[in-house]
């Protein structure tokens, strides 16, 4: 090794320290200019493991309101810790502007870095590139957003008792899955706008407020003219995000308990791209940290020991056990996103005829703005279904198996042969469509002109069943409806084939 | 450019109310727990924090989730040799279901969750079971560990402690007292412009005033605040005849508990010495007293002289704070419970700071041989109460805390 390269290396051994950081940190900063990566400015936070361990408790945000299942997240997490059945992971990164990314300060220097590509400059773009994130989130005001709700949260706890707010909020978790307006875009955050607006409602309501009213003896309700054939069925249409039609429709629901729904709501809806493109995130931010360390190398600035570091690492970070070994839990989103990510690069850069025949309009192409409009414009499910090639399912020995209730085995469908590729990425695509991970459950009609009763509709798929879980949930939002819930579930082929009746308990 | 900012010395404890409301939430699971913890302890270790579990269903949370059953497709990696229409056998209860996350409920398979209450979060949960109040809980709860108070500055000390601030104040005002009347005097001298050997001597004895001299060092001065001062002894007697059950020895159990924490944050030190008796006393370790079952008649008085003989011995009264508590079912036969009464009242309570009989009779309302005579007793430092449950155990004491925290 020649002397000027020996002078450029940023640091030997592990150990960091500020100015280190920053001096990476820029490094890469510049690299991954280089490679037109468009992020948000980052905010770095060095924090010690106990508080990485709080952290995680709050689903990742820097700042929640109080509930009990945050505290019990921590413990569980908190025991596995100490017990060393788990470790911590090095990073965590918010979707925020700036983007807010945790450095563990027990992590080597190498580690440090390792994250701050991998977070800082790979999660951080998909953030601000990704059209799920670009739609669903407001990167600029979910830190102020939760400030405000943890006060209100705060607030309400102190003028109606903590038990009636964890009711509340522990019914609208049970519904957080069923949240989200998926296809119209929702209005921006605000926490300032939501302040205003609540004043305005509760000064309304004061206004209104008119003791004397009630003294009144309660007329019949006059004629029926009021559009009987909409009373016939409301909603008109049925409604998919279940904590929207409680916020607004519910009959027995108090002001602050429809804006604690709308806190949950929210949050449902900002997490909700995080779970459609868990493949894509993880995949794009581990080929970036890989790509970046990898250039930072070429160029002379890590030593060996650096790079042994990062790649034992990264190797563990990308394993993909196989169906039969005692570590596997399903597909890592980590080694398959980083693997399509490559493929692609690979597509691009040296494509062969099979290359040629699956993907003509990309192959040969520039890999820069090949994965850019991938990042930018897909999910999951659309992602896998578009670039899965034949040669990583090979690499994969992906094969599908048929699972079918009226059989007592399972059929191998699919396998990593010219037949079955086609039909393995159609079916690995649609693991991770939304409807086969969340169950397909609408409100069908709201009897608003007489009981008061909500029927909701599983559609059920394919003969799969709820869990038992589902009363409890019904339970839960007949908490929030004040009058009996129903749901009933519905196959395509035999129509209504059962149905769960919940009466509130008051 | 990014912006790298040093948390490290933020508050690490983000997480203590969801702890808390967490712990509030299956407080009742909790107690269970906490129970079954303090009947397997040692009373002396029951200042302790201590694993608890909790059933895991009891703390999942419901969401709409499809289930096992019905027709679908899973895609999975690492085929080494299957082939297309191959059949496998469905594994057997369970399978794999939608794959994926693999996050269970609970730590490690267990059917509890499993995890570490701290001594506050124990202790609290003991003491909600006893149905303890504020002010005992103030009393027991204020762990006196010797905190140093800032007390001035004294002229000796450490040298860890020395003030430089302050040493060096002093030697300047020293200084300045000290030069002061020659700086005069020389002033004087060199307007009358007398000899300069004069003045040169006048010079050199300002120069001589030291820098720093040894009384104007000044240290820290710190004292030690409320210093649990001295020992104790706690007598525990209990009669283990057949006719005390388990659930009665529990109850004694939780009754010497709880003057055992008492004394141990008001005493540096606290020696327990068990005594049980039958018709005959002995002394016992506390497996003994609480776990062997022991068979006989009942004979008070024999625990009262081995209580006074172990004093005697052991215990000088000048030396020591002797605390009693007995617990008993309340039976005894003939002259004994005047004899015992009488025993008490001349010979051991007068060493006593306390003592405090606990009865813990099968029927409420029964008046007992031993209470009857117990009760003829009139001494501040006596209690006597009927303890019938849990809540029970802690009035006996109330007198005591209540004294204490006053």
């Amino acid at each position: 090794m020649s002397e000027t390269v020996k002078d450029r290396v940023l640091s030997r051994g592990g150990d960091w320290d500020f100015d280190l950081l920053r001096s990476y940190d820029r490094e890469i900063a510049s690299i991954a200019k280089e490679f037109g990566l468009d992020t948000y400015p980052n905010q770095i936070e060095v924090i010690a493991s106990e508080q990485m361990l709080d952290a995680y408790a709050s689903v990742g945000l820097p700042i929640s309101y109080t509930h009990w299942s945050y505290g019990k997240e921590f413990i569980r997490n908190e025991e596995a810790y100490r017990r060393g059945m788990r470790g911590l992971a090095y990073e965590l990164v918010i979707n925020s502007d700036p983007c807010i990314a945790y450095l563990m300060e027990d992590n080597s220097m190498p580690m440090q870095a390792l994250v701050i590509a991998h977070a800082c400059y790979g999660h951080n773009s998909f953030f601000k590139g990704n059209y799920l994130f670009k739609q669903w989130t407001s990167a600029d005001a979910i830190v102020d957003y939760m400030v405000f709700a943890r006060k209100y949260i705060f607030e309400c706890e102190q003028k109606y008792g903590i038990d009636r707010v964890e009711e509340t909020l522990d019914a609208c978790h049970a519904l957080m899955d069923h949240g989200v307006d998926r296809y119209h875009r929702p209005s921006p955050l605000s926490a300032q706008d939501e302040l205003r607006r609540q004043h305005e409602r509760a000064e309304h309501a004061r206004k209104q407020f008119d003791d004397i009213w009630r003294t009144l003896p309660r007329k019949e309700k006059q004629g029926d003219d009021d559009a009987p054939a909409e009373a016939a069925n409301f909603p008109p249409e049925p409604q998919e995000n279940l904590l929207y039609f409680i916020e607004k429709y519910s009959p027995t629901l108090e002001t602050w308990q429809r804006e604690i729904v709308r806190i949950v709501r929210k949050l449902a809806q900002y997490f909700y791209p995080q779970g459609m493109t868990k493949v894509m995130n993880e995949g794009w931010a581990t080929f970036w940290h890989y790509t970046l360390l990898n250039t930072l190398y070429d160029r002379g600035l890590v030593d060996d020991g650096f790079m042994f570091e990062i790649l034992q690492s990264h190797t563990n970070v990308v394993m993909q056990p196989g169906f039969d070994h005692p570590a596997y839990s399903g597909i890592n989103p980590y080694a398959l996103g980083f693997a399509m990510f490559r493929d692609l690069r690979r597509i691009c850069e040296s494509p062969d005829a099979e290359d040629r025949a699956w993907f003509p309009d990309i192959a040969g192409r520039d890999w820069r703005e090949v994965l850019d409009f991938a990042m930018r414009n897909y999910k999951d499910e659309s992602f896998i279904a578009q670039y899965l090639s034949p040669k990583l399912i090979r690499e994969f020995h992906l094969f599908a198996i048929a699972d079918q209730a009226k059989n007592d085995f399972v059929e191998v469908a699919a396998i990593h042969n010219d037949e079955g590729y086609r039909d393995v990425r159609r079916l690995l695509s649609r693991q991770y469509n939304r409807d086969i991970l969340v169950p397909d459950i609408q409100v069908l009609r709201y009897e608003h002109m007489g009981d008061r009763s909500l029927l909701l509709r599983y559609t059920r798929l394919r003969d799969r069943p709820l869990t038992d879980d589902a009363k409890e949930v019904l339970k839960h939002l007949s908490k929030l409806w004040g009058f009996t819930v129903s749901m009933e579930v519905f196959d395509e082929r035999e129509g209504v084939v059962d149905r769960i009746d919940v009466n509130p308990a008051r | 450019m990014s912006m790298i900012i040093d948390r490290r010395l933020n508050d690490r404890n983000k997480n203590a109310t969801n702890r808390a409301r967490f712990i509030r939430r299956y407080k009742s699971q909790l107690k269970r727990s906490v129970a079954d913890v303090v009947a397997e302890r040692s009373i002396t270790d029951m200042g302790r924090g201590g694993e608890v579990g909790i059933p895991v269903k009891d703390i999942s949370e419901p969401k709409f989730r499809i289930g096992q059953g019905g027709d679908r497709e899973m895609v999975h990696p690492g085929n080494h040799s299957f082939s297309p229409g191959d059949r496998i056998a469905k594994p057997q209860g369970g399978g794999e279901g939608e794959g994926g996350d693999g996050q269970g409920e609970g730590g490690e398979g267990q059917d509890n969750f499993m995890f570490t209450l701290s001594k506050e979060e124990f202790m609290n949960l003991f003491f909600d079971d006893l149905e303890l109040p504020r002010l005992a809980r103030n009393v027991l709860g204020d762990a006196k560990q010797f905190t140093f108070r800032r007390a001035g500055y004294t002229p000796s000390g450490v040298p860890s402690n020395l003030s430089v601030r302050r040493s060096l104040q002093n030697a300047m005002a020293r200084k300045i007292a000290l030069a002061a009347p020659l700086k005069r005097e020389l002033r004087e001298l060199e307007e009358r412009g007398a000899d300069p050997q004069e003045i040169q001597d006048l010079k050199d004895r300002i120069d001589r005033i030291p820098f720093l001299d040894e009384y104007d060092l000044r240290f820290r001065h710190k004292v030690k605040e409320p210093k649990p001062i001295s020992r104790a002894v706690m007598f525990c007697l209990m009669d283990v005849s057949a006719s005390m059950s388990e659930q009665k020895k529990d109850l004694a159990k939780r009754f010497f508990t709880l003057l055992y924490l008492f004394l141990n944050r008001k005493y540096e030190h606290v020696e327990l010495v068990f005594i049980r008796h039958t018709s005959n006393a002995e002394e016992v370790d506390e497996h003994a007293f609480f776990h062997d079952p022991q068979t006989g008649g009942t004979v008070v008085m024999s625990a009262l002289n081995l209580a006074e003989d172990i004093i005697q011995d052991r215990y000088a009264p000048d030396q020591w704070n002797i605390y009693g508590a007995q617990v008993s079912d309340g039976d005894a036969f003939g002259s004994d419970p005047q004899r015992s009464a009488a025993k008490l009242r001349d010979d051991i309570l007068p060493h006593c700071r306390y003592y405090a009989y606990v009865e813990v009779p099968d029927n409420a309302s029964s008046i007992t041989p031993l209470g009857a005579a117990y009760s003829q007793i009139h001494s501040e430092n006596f209690a006597v109460a009927k303890v019938m449950g849990r809540r029970d155990v802690y009035p006996v004491l109330r007198e005591l805390f209540q004294r204490e925290a006053a």
